[in-house]
């Protein structure tokens, strides 16, 4: 492999048949099994390095399962999780124990959603921040101190604050911590689960920016998990649709936006609201709400759903394949349908 | 509709949280009316005043927050039956919040549509009987008469199967099905004025776009004005007509939807309207930013609130005088030194 010229770029992660279910158990003593809500269901992903690929879909979709998982906060029921690591060897992460795991941990960092819970609010900046570089072996102080003024000035935070408190700072400068943290261990794949949605408006922007620039420095790997289209859209090269813990769609980010091939994809782009009075949207014309995962409908999930439901759709399910290039599909009526997008 | 008195009128409003700390002006004087049938959006981010406003005007200002000056007038229709349409105003700030009339007027005139359909219903109290207690509250209707118009108001707003989800608790129903239970409370008494505090912001994009629509229909259907606290640029774009901008308290720009997105003058409008990804924007692009992060409301800066933020600040005026909101050509108002040199009275 490694004296063959690299023509297409290399999967640092790859997901295949991801698999978690959680057990649905009786009240009493016995706490007997009796069903299963499959949170990911058969669910297949790569993200090449130093690209970003956002995983979206509504709340109960699957999204934060899929990606805990990859961070192994969850252990999957079933799957593959092949990682690549800085030698190119390739581990399966659903494999690893926990000892296995402790070099893996620095690699697969995680940035968090909420700036407030995330922070321990009795440990100053310099304890958050350095607290990973110790665990990775830096003991001495001075070292230390010198790599978390550093981190700090990378987020854009000014070196003097390494002995406050994170009560002192206000949630986009909490955000930017987090971020330090998380590069504190030099990872190489990032994991943002919905990152700027707790955030104020006027900051979200700044730490978009941020995560932007901080990619093309230090060339990182972003698995970005969010529900805001637009932010998605903004900031991933490719996306993948979630709904009902399967997959239904994945495409370059351009392509996926302009063309979806999935009636999912094309509601939830009419659904976003776009902020120009001269440009009617945030319509949709899906009825009904999101099913349960514990109790999903027969064939496509989503036929009760989709105005394009044939009576195949409500038996067998669909596959997911690849219908072009690198856009891949679950629909038995992706090849016939013309759906509208958004224009890029 | 300018000829029109407007339904409700907010004259100069202030809103004080007085702490052991000190005092957080939490709204500190705004100005705005609501006319029949229109909706009007209020867009700001967190700790602009939106929801104090917001509570303000329902009366249900928790201590240690407190109505230090202003007015809210309220156009009250006169008795609908005899036909006489006698137009009073009251001022709701004088009204005990806790009287009789304020008591009418709050759910009965004016009605809510809170952000949280969960805290929002009890879960201990059938969906049915908390919708007959507001209906017999408001109306009088006998126990048969207020189920039947219980059921009629979830049928409106597209509940399924409404008789048997009378008997249902809040927490059996889905988050849209909650939302609609929710409006379907809030229309219960016919309110001319519905406030609906961010409506669909706990709930997922396809959700709010059928919450959304039917806030639409209802709105045409019964002509009542509708007030949207939002942060939200997109709903704002779709669904208002009138927008007011808020920033730590006060008003920064008013105006029509589409001058305010197409014309904006205040440069936080113009700033928080560039810095939004927008489903259409190129991807992948620095976005511009507005600077630094919204001052704490203990240590506001002196002059406009903007100014430290602002890129366009004209130095020993922005900082030193707070700027009052003035109609600047067609029916905009701004706040700004930029386009005149009133400055606000305290």
């Amino acid at each position: 492999m490694t004296n063959l010229p690299v023509l297409t770029p290399t999967p640092l992660l790859e997901v295949k048949h991801l698999r978690k279910y959680f057990p649905i158990q009786t009240g009493g003593l016995r706490r007997k099994v009796v069903g299963q809500v499959r949170a990911v269901d058969d669910v297949s992903f790569f993200i090449n390095e130093g690209e970003t690929l956002g995983l979206v879909g509504e709340s109960g979709c699957g999204k934060t399962t899929a990606s805990r998982c990859v961070l192994r906060a969850y252990t999957p029921t079933s799957g593959e999780m092949l990682f690549r690591n800085a030698d190119d060897s390739l581990v399966d992460l659903a494999l690893l124990s926990r000892r296995g795991l402790r070099p893996i941990r620095s690699q697969i960092q995680m940035i968090f959603q909420d700036p407030y819970g995330s922070l321990n609010p009795r440990m100053t900046l310099f304890d958050i921040v350095g607290e990973p570089l110790l665990m990775n072996g830096m003991k001495d102080r001075r070292q230390r101190t010198e790599r978390v003024a550093e981190l700090l000035h990378l987020v854009g935070l000014r070196p003097e604050f390494l002995q406050r408190f994170p009560h002192a700072f206000s949630g986009g400068q909490r955000q930017r911590i987090g971020i330090a943290r998380a590069l504190a261990s030099t990872p190489r794949l990032v994991v943002a689960d919905e990152p700027v949605s707790a955030l104020d408006v006027s900051v979200q922007a700044q730490i978009l920016n941020l995560l932007l620039e901080l990619q093309n420095r230090l060339n990182l790997t972003y698995l970005f998990v969010a529900h805001n289209l637009s932010v998605v859209k903004h900031i991933c090269d490719r996306v993948t649709v979630m709904y009902v813990g399967k997959i239904v769609e994945t495409a370059e980010t351009q392509e996926l936006f302009r063309a979806p091939k999935h009636p999912y994809t094309a509601a939830l782009l009419l659904a976003v609201p776009v902020a120009d009075p001269r440009v009617k949207s945030g319509d949709v014309e899906l009825k009904g709400d999101v099913p349960s995962p514990a109790n999903p409908p027969s064939g496509c999930y989503f036929h009760p759903r989709c105005p394009f439901a044939i009576d195949r759709c409500k038996t067998e399910p669909p596959v997911y394949r690849e219908i072009t290039p690198g856009h891949f599909v679950s629909c038995h009526r992706a090849d016939e349908l013309q759906l509208e997008g958004v224009a890029v | 509709m300018e000829d029109l008195s407007p339904l409700l009128s907010v004259r100069n409003l202030k809103a004080y949280f007085h702490l052991d700390e000190g005092v957080v002006k939490a709204v500190d004087g705004v100005t705005f009316d609501v006319h029949a049938g229109q909706v009007l959006g209020i867009v700001g981010e967190s700790g602009c005043g939106k929801s104090v406003t917001m509570k303000a005007v329902l009366r249900i200002l928790e201590s240690p927050g407190r109505i230090d000056g202003g007015e809210i007038l309220w156009n009250r229709q006169g008795s609908k039956q005899n036909g006489s349409t006698v137009e009073e105003t009251v001022n709701l700030t004088q009204l005990n919040p806790h009287g009789r009339e304020m008591r009418a007027i709050r759910g009965g005139e004016i009605a809510l549509i809170p952000q949280e359909p969960m805290s929002a219903f009890s879960p201990v109290h059938t969906i049915g009987d908390q919708l007959i207690e507001a209906i017999r509250l408001h109306r009088p209707a006998g126990k048969r008469e207020a189920r039947q118009i219980a059921i009629d108001l979830l049928r409106d707003v597209g509940i399924p199967m409404p008789e048997q989800r009378l008997s249902a608790y809040s927490w059996q129903l889905s988050g849209g099905l909650r939302q609609r239970a929710i409006i379907a409370m809030a229309l219960s008494c016919n309110p001319r004025l519905l406030i609906a505090d961010e409506p669909t912001t706990a709930v997922d994009v396809t959700t709010q776009a059928q919450v959304l629509r039917l806030l639409r229909e209802l709105q045409a259907q019964r002509n009542a004005a509708i007030i949207f606290i939002t942060h939200d640029l997109g709903v704002i774009a779709q669904m208002a007509d009138y927008v007011v901008v808020m920033y730590l308290g006060l008003v920064m720009e008013q105006g029509p939807v589409d001058d305010i997105f197409h014309a904006p003058k205040h440069p936080y409008t113009q700033a928080l309207l560039r810095s939004i990804p927008s489903i259409n924007s190129t991807p992948r692009e620095e976005l511009p930013t507005i600077s630094g992060s919204i001052p704490h409301p203990f240590n506001k800066p002196r002059g406009c609130p903007f100014h430290p933020r602002c890129q366009q600040a004209i130095q020993g005026r922005c900082d030193q005088r707070t700027p009052a909101l003035q109609a600047v050509g067609g029916q905009q108002l701004v706040s700004c030194f930029l386009y005149h040199d009133v400055e606000r009275s305290s």
